[in-house]
């Protein structure tokens, strides 16, 4: 075990530095980057569930979470209210449907989870870097790394990320990994795409289910919203929506920028590294500059404290 | 005796039936009356069909068929195309809908057939056409209402003997 010292802290922290400052030219190339060519995606056509809950009961059983407080064939917990908001992603459930029932229509059913942004703000919120995307496209994080810092619980534009609050000693976060360990990693259907019996959801290359997104509006006119959900919010996330209602009709936030959530403290960013590395060479340049020469000066002071101590 | 009764007279209504239907429906020579689908069958039981009785309630066999029987589609968009049909060699619903889940690679690849793209899997076929219909007559919707849950699938739903118990449930984690 090496000791960090101070010494060895302060070059570690310089060559940081130095590297961040180098970091912009990177970000600007990757500013129109549109996440990993092969990235793969899921679509979720909100038209054809029926809210049965077995992608709840899919994801229980892949994941080896806790015992539900509810059986997944109960349906009181569509009428669950918590903190005036219906139920979301928790360290027991990293997916959940919620009903809503939007004005002259039938009951809408929205399944959330992860939506696997391109450019995920809870990775880039993350300061011991826990987050990874992956080529595969999912969101995954370690964690071991995890400091439970909740960061990206405020990050994430969709409320994703869950804590394990129940845990005392360790506490971290909790979200769904689109079955990256179990399934996508070796190019499997995720498991609650699977266990759906509507086919609500279809996973593929994400490039590949915005053609079919937009196909399937073009082919039922009067059927879906003219939008695919996701495929600009935030800079694109993997998983996408269609819906036969208004999207802010099923509970979805319309109001996100197209913009990755990065952008917005991208230029402020950029500073910091220059703030970081610079100035501390400048000024400290320009004191040796102003004091060059005056040592006997600093000889007086002293003498001049020592007087006034006395 | 009202058994019987009750059979008999069942017995008769569906006999007219099935005549003015063989007066009315040309394509319905021959069909089988009950199918038991059960190649997916895990979670839940197979399902006894009772198709018989479906074909006395549906206007058509295209509603489930599209047009693999020789009536005319439903549907307008695949209409565009299919205008004069001859019955198929093939008409169960197996027969296209693969019983592999389908992803983006294998709705848009595969199939070399234009148009018939984006085709649900079997079990999504099934649920989609039964349901969808269900919800529209106000037939049974429930999981349970067509097919019952096996032990698996209780252990799945974690419900019946696998039900969470109350205090386990809160206080677990």
């Amino acid at each position: 075990m090496s000791k960090i010292t101070r010494r060895k802290f302060l070059a570690g922290s310089m060559a940081g530095g130095a590297a961040i400052a180098m970091a912009p030219t990177k970000k600007a190339f990757g500013a129109n980057l549109e996440g990993f060519p092969d990235g793969m995606g899921v679509l979720v056509d909100m038209t054809r569930c029926v809210g049965c809950r077995s992608c709840e009961a899919a994801c229980n059983k892949e994941q080896n979470l806790p015992e539900p407080n509810k059986s997944f064939d109960d349906f009181s917990v569509f009428d669950e209210i918590k903190h005036g908001e219906k139920r979301r992603p928790t360290e027991k459930a990293y997916t959940v449907v919620n009903r809503y029932e939007p004005e002259g229509s039938e009951p809408v059913y929205r399944k959330i989870q992860c939506n696997h942004c391109n450019e995920p703000a809870c990775l880039t919120s993350c300061f011991v870097n826990a987050y990874t995307k992956t080529p595969e496209g999912a969101v995954i994080y370690n964690d071991k790394v995890c400091v439970g810092c909740r960061n990206c619980m405020i990050a994430c534009p969709f409320s994703i990320p869950a804590y394990s609050y129940s845990s005392a000693i360790n506490p971290i976060i909790k979200k769904c990994i689109f079955c990256y360990d179990t399934r996508l990693k070796n190019g499997q259907t995720p498991a609650c795409v699977e266990a759906c019996p509507q086919q609500v959801m279809v996973f593929g290359k994400r490039k590949e289910l915005i053609k079919i997104a937009h196909d399937r509006i073009r082919r039922s006119p009067g059927k879906y919203v003219d939008q695919v959900y996701g495929e600009k919010e935030v800079g694109g996330t993997g998983w996408l929506y269609l819906s036969g209602v208004p999207f802010q009709q099923a509970g979805f936030n319309v109001s996100l920028p197209s913009e990755p959530i990065i952008n917005n403290v991208k230029d402020f960013l950029a500073i910091v590294p220059m703030v970081l590395a610079i100035w501390p060479a400048l000024f400290t340049g320009f004191h040796l500059l102003a004091t060059k020469g005056k040592s006997h000066g600093h000889g007086d002071d002293h003498s001049h404290d020592g007087q006034e101590e006395h | 005796m009202v058994n019987t009764g009750k059979k008999f007279m069942a017995g008769l209504a569906g006999l007219i039936i099935c005549c003015l239907l063989m007066m009315n429906c040309y394509a319905m020579e021959s069909y089988p009356e009950e199918i038991e689908i059960d190649v997916l069958a895990e979670l839940y039981e197979g399902v006894v069909f009772d198709h018989g009785l479906h074909v006395m309630m549906t206007e058509g066999c295209a509603v489930c068929h599209h047009h693999t029987t020789g009536t005319p589609v439903v549907d307008s968009y695949c209409a565009k195309c299919h205008t004069n049909e001859e019955p198929m060699a093939t008409v169960s619903c197996k027969d296209c809908h693969s019983s592999e889940p389908v992803t983006a690679g294998s709705v848009r690849g595969k199939d070399t057939v234009l148009f018939h793209d984006d085709k649900p899997d079997l079990k999504a076929a099934y649920h989609l056409s039964c349901l969808g219909c269900h919800q529209d007559m106000g037939a049974p919707v429930g999981c349970q209402d067509c097919h019952a849950r096996t032990e698996a699938g209780d252990a799945f739903f974690h419900s019946g003997q696998f039900a969470p118990t109350g205090s386990t449930g809160s206080s677990g984690h």
